[in-house]
């Protein structure tokens, strides 16, 4: 559930933070959360509700592998993993990302 | 990731969804149970922490169907969804289901007979040969004549080395024989053929084989013949051992080398070929003698297929290049003449000619009945979502989107024209061969019309069911985009007889309805009166009472003196014949298969304007042979016996004739030049028919066929006494005279008339049985929406007659308002046909295609049609009782 004090995802960014998520190694589904909201310090929150339909599409599309493996507490968890497509994939929304903070960043800053 | 891999991961899952969902429910629980322990960590009670993880994640039902979304197809599934709910809809009203999906069957059944039809016939109109696309027919052409003339065999052959675009050039010239196999002796038809012709048609015989190379060289040098399937099956009853036996074909034994496939028939359209016999036995079948070295002697027809990638106009050029260099080699024989491809459907020596325009008219006539067909349909679809506005009311209520909605129609139509136009292919392919039954019999000539439901056919047969599908989707969808969730949802009004409003819609399709078919009825009326007239028009000779026949001395091997001591013989005893008033021969009968001689002509006294070659046609008949037909003799004799070799050459000339040459003047006494000779005039006939009776008066005459003596003949006899009776009587007398001689069929001129206008009839009977149809159709489209509108107005009609009206005003109140669509249609269809009738102008004789008759019956019938599809609903008005109607609600 969102609360008021964490924004709200930009839109269109999830499968990008997703990717970035899984880019050092594989990861279930809670730990993909829990990265990110880590990494971000608590500044990003993934709705848990939306996580596993996104993990879904990207498998559809093959940027993502699954397999069932050992969680840290010895539990059965789904494992995604990065495949060669996702990894590119991730690179050119970085890219797109990274143009498109530096020129509202210019438009703040100037205009 | 390409679209592709996407979707074979989708395909992947589709085969494990229940271990996906298992699986899901899985990894959701994890996650929760995750979330949970860590809440525990931070200090939280097992309870509270588990609580609080749930609380966290939502709805897991949401998440788990939002992931399953992921996988799906989305439109597939949502067409299964409505395909299901299309089905059961229509499972539910099963009498519109079967009333609508008739109406479609009759409309795409129609449609796809006739295009099986064109295609069998005029676009791939040989089955078994290879590449009917690349083939075209090739004809000569001749200086100052408009259509096709022959080519003769030396030119072929120059053709055939000169052309560089052409896959294979082949001649196929249609002759016949008389077949005497056992006792029974039958005409058979076949053609002449090139060499190559088996080779070049890419068919080949299942037993023996076909010609080879070098069997068209040479007079008579190679007597050797492949039959059909049907022949080696019929007459020689399937003989195993049948290649290498031999068979007289017009007294040369032909020894049969091999028997083709079952499915081919040659390439004549509309008849099956029987045999084949290669073009060095020219002269053992066609008249005038061996051709093969005469460069004059025009006599063949012939095909082409071009290489792939030529088109028409390329090989055209070349040949014309090629003809254009005949010309000038051999100016004696070739100046003037060109050669010309035609494509397969105009084809100018075979039936395709007479099939083509019977064809197009029966394309624009079930055209109509199709269109009429949607609109019934439409009407009955339209009918329904009046009775389901309130389902759609509360789907658009709870939130299904318009284009759901709409997709939701289109699948309904969608599943109706399927049926359809399954059953429209099942009929077609019953009506394959019905243009075969509807031409009549000939004696010797199988007729071979067969339709051709190949991919084409199916393509445009499916193409047809989208167009309807759309229409019949539009018209309810019109409706359900109107819907207005207010309104609908309060109270719907009852309907008001004669009320405006949303009826328009309905109340158009039933005038257009109305008026399609009020065009047919026009149409099959002027083509019904045409026939009429061409079949009462005087043909210029008695046709009843006098019969034809004749007997085949060509293939029994007579000479040109044993044929006349045979006829003279024949005709004493002929006339000798009880019943029997006069009997004569002639080479040609009018209005029969086959041409008359033509020759150019030279007169006495007649100054030829420049630029003109009087081309006059004319017969060879014996004495007797005008007073036979009942052809009146204006002025002058009739030929006799002592006008033969040894006496001066005579001629007798029709009327027109001798007002064209001789400006009117009796023309008796006067002299004609006819291929070099001189010939006096003894006698004027009146004008007659000779080809066709549309034809017009043309310039004809005869000469005696005892000074031309030809080996062909017709007997034409004078009688009251049937053909039967006839055709026994003349048998004996001619095996009496020569045991192995076979007599043609015996057959009225009025018989021979009728068979000159088959094509005629065709047209008349089918353009009459799809009015019949539309009229049917356009009726109870009439009659749904005037009992649709009574049963809607109940209250209304109750209302009225609780006031005061009799039952007789309700009638006519009902009647007036199904009239006045009718009369619209009428009115319509009127103007419509005035401008559409024009276009048929061609087919008519004698008759205008704004005849008032026809359009005075049209108009009668459509009257009744309309009066007949009212007066059960008006009368269901009159008999309302106006309490009951009062209290519904």
């Amino acid at each position: 559930m969102p609360n008021n004090e964490i924004p709200q995802l930009l839109p269109g960014t999830l499968f990008m933070l997703v990717l970035q998520a899984l880019a050092r190694g594989p990861l279930h589904g809670y730990a993909i959360a829990r990265r990110i909201k880590n990494a971000s310090d608590h500044g990003l929150e993934i709705e848990d509700g939306s996580l596993y339909p996104a993990l879904n599409r990207m498998l559809v599309r093959g940027w993502l592998k699954a397999e069932w493996g050992t969680s840290e507490n010895n539990r059965k968890a789904r494992f995604y993993r990065l495949t060669a497509e996702g990894r590119k994939q991730l690179h050119s929304e970085a890219r797109e990302f990274n143009k498109m903070v530096k020129s509202i960043q210019l438009v703040m800053r100037t205009v | 990731m390409s679209t592709f891999q996407e979707w074979i991961n989708r395909l992947r899952y589709l085969g494990r969804r229940d271990r996906f969902a298992n699986e899901m429910g899985d990894e959701v629980q994890f996650h929760i149970e995750a979330r949970a322990a860590e809440l525990q960590e931070s200090g939280l009670s097992p309870d509270e922490a588990h609580k609080r993880a749930r609380r966290e994640f939502g709805s897991t039902q949401l998440a788990l169907e939002d992931s399953r979304q992921a996988w799906r197809f989305q439109w597939l599934e949502d067409l299964v969804a409505d395909l299901r709910v299309g089905v059961r809809m229509l499972w539910r009203s099963p009498g519109f289901s079967v009333l609508a999906i008739l109406c479609l069957t009759l409309g795409i059944g129609a449609n796809a007979a006739v295009f099986s039809w064109i295609e069998g016939l005029l676009f791939r109109p040989y089955p078994a040969v290879v590449h009917q696309e690349r083939l075209l027919a090739l004809s000569g052409t001749s200086k100052g004549e408009t259509g096709a003339t022959a080519l003769s065999w030396p030119d072929f052959l120059d053709l055939e080395k000169n052309s560089t675009l052409l896959d294979a050039i082949f001649v196929s010239k249609i002759t016949g024989t008389t077949l005497s196999i056992g006792d029974r002796a039958e005409r058979t038809i076949g053609s002449i053929v090139s060499a190559n012709y088996f080779d070049a048609i890419g068919v080949h015989p299942v037993l023996g084989r076909g010609f080879e190379l070098g069997e068209d060289v040479g007079r008579s040098a190679h007597p050797v013949t492949v039959i059909s399937y049907q022949l080696w099956q019929g007459r020689f009853k399937g003989d195993p051992a049948i290649i290498g036996k031999t068979q007289r074909l017009n007294g040369v034994l032909h020894t049969i080398i091999g028997v083709m496939p079952e499915d081919f028939r040659g390439t004549f359209v509309g008849w099956a070929m029987q045999f084949w016999v290669p073009a060095s036995m020219e002269d053992i079948f066609e008249a005038g003698g061996y051709k093969l070295e005469d460069r004059s002697a025009r006599w063949i027809e012939a095909y082409v297929r071009l290489k792939p990638g030529v088109s028409p106009q390329q090989a055209q050029q070349e040949l014309s290049a090629i003809a254009r260099r005949l010309e000038s080699a051999y100016p004696l024989t070739n100046l003037g003449y060109g050669a010309k491809l035609w494509p397969l459907w105009q084809t100018p020596f075979n039936n395709a000619g007479t099939l083509l325009p019977t064809l197009e008219i029966m394309l624009a006539v079930v055209v109509f009945v199709l269109l009429i067909a949607c609109a019934n349909v439409g009407n009955l679809l339209l009918v329904r979502s009046f009775g389901r506005r309130h389902e759609m009311t509360v789907r658009v209520a709870v939130g299904a989107g318009r284009m759901r909605l709409l997709k939701q129609l289109l699948t309904e139509g969608l599943i109706l024209t399927s049926l359809a136009a399954v059953g429209g292919i099942v009929v077609a392919h019953w009506c394959r061969h019905a243009l075969s039954l509807l031409f009549p019999a000939r004696a010797g000539v199988s007729m071979y019309l067969p339709g051709d439901i190949d991919w084409r056919v199916l393509a445009i047969s499916a193409g047809i069911s989208l167009l309807s599908t759309l229409m019949l989707g539009l018209v309810p969808a019109l409706q359900a985009s109107k819907i207005d969730l207010a309104a609908a949802l309060k109270a719907e009004m009852a309907g008001v007889v004669g009320g405006h409003g949303k009826s328009w819609l309905r109340s158009g399709l039933v005038i257009g309805q109305v008026s399609l078919s009020f065009v047919l009825l026009v149409g099959a009326g002027l083509l019904t009166q045409s026939l009429q007239k061409i079949r009462s028009a005087s043909p210029g000779f008695t046709t009843r009472g006098v019969l034809s026949t004749a007997v085949d001395l060509v293939s029994a091997g007579y000479d040109a003196q044993r044929s006349r001591v045979f006829r003279d013989a024949l005709l004493d005893r002929v006339t000798a014949l009880p019943g029997v008033e006069s009997a004569a021969f002639a080479t040609m009968t009018p209005l029969g298969y086959g041409s008359f001689y033509s020759s150019k002509i030279a007169v006495d006294g007649y100054q030829v304007p420049p630029e003109e070659e009087p081309t006059v046609e004319f017969n060879r008949v014996g004495p007797g042979y005008l007073a036979t037909l009942g052809i009146p003799l204006v002025a002058g004799r009739e030929f006799t016996r002592s006008d033969d070799e040894s006496a001066a050459q005579v001629a007798i000339v029709n009327e027109t004739m001798a007002s064209q040459f001789w400006r009117g003047q009796n023309p008796v006494g006067q002299r004609i030049q006819v291929t070099g000779q001189w010939l006096t005039v003894v006698g004027l006939a009146r004008d007659s028919k000779y080809r066709s009776v549309r034809e017009q008066p043309k310039p004809f005459f005869y000469v005696a066929l005892r000074q031309n003596p030809s080996v062909s003949g017709a007997l034409i006899i004078r009688t009251p006494l049937s053909p039967e009776t006839m055709a026994k009587a003349i048998s004996s007398e001619v095996r009496a005279l020569d045991g192995s001689l076979a007599l043609y069929e015996v057959i009225t001129l009025q018989e021979q008339l009728d068979r000159s206008t088959s094509a005629q009839l065709v047209a008349v009977t089918l353009v009459g049985v799809l009015s019949a149809l539309a009229l049917l159709l356009a009726a109870i489209g009439l009659y749904g929406v005037m009992a649709y509108t009574v049963s809607q107005s109940t209250r209304e009609l109750g209302l009225r007659m609780a006031l005061g009206a009799g039952a007789p005003e309700l009638l006519r109140l009902v009647m007036t308002r199904g009239m006045a669509l009718t009369a619209g249609g009428v009115i319509l269809g009127g103007a419509v046909a005035l401008g559409l009738t024009r276009l048929i102008g061609n087919y008519l004789f004698q008759v205008s295609p704004r005849d008032p008759l026809a359009f005075g019956s049209a108009f009668a019938v459509m009257a009744l049609a309309g009066l007949a599809a009212c007066i059960l609903p008006a009368w269901r008005a009159a008999r309302i009782d106006p309490m009951r109607a009062l209290r519904q609600e």
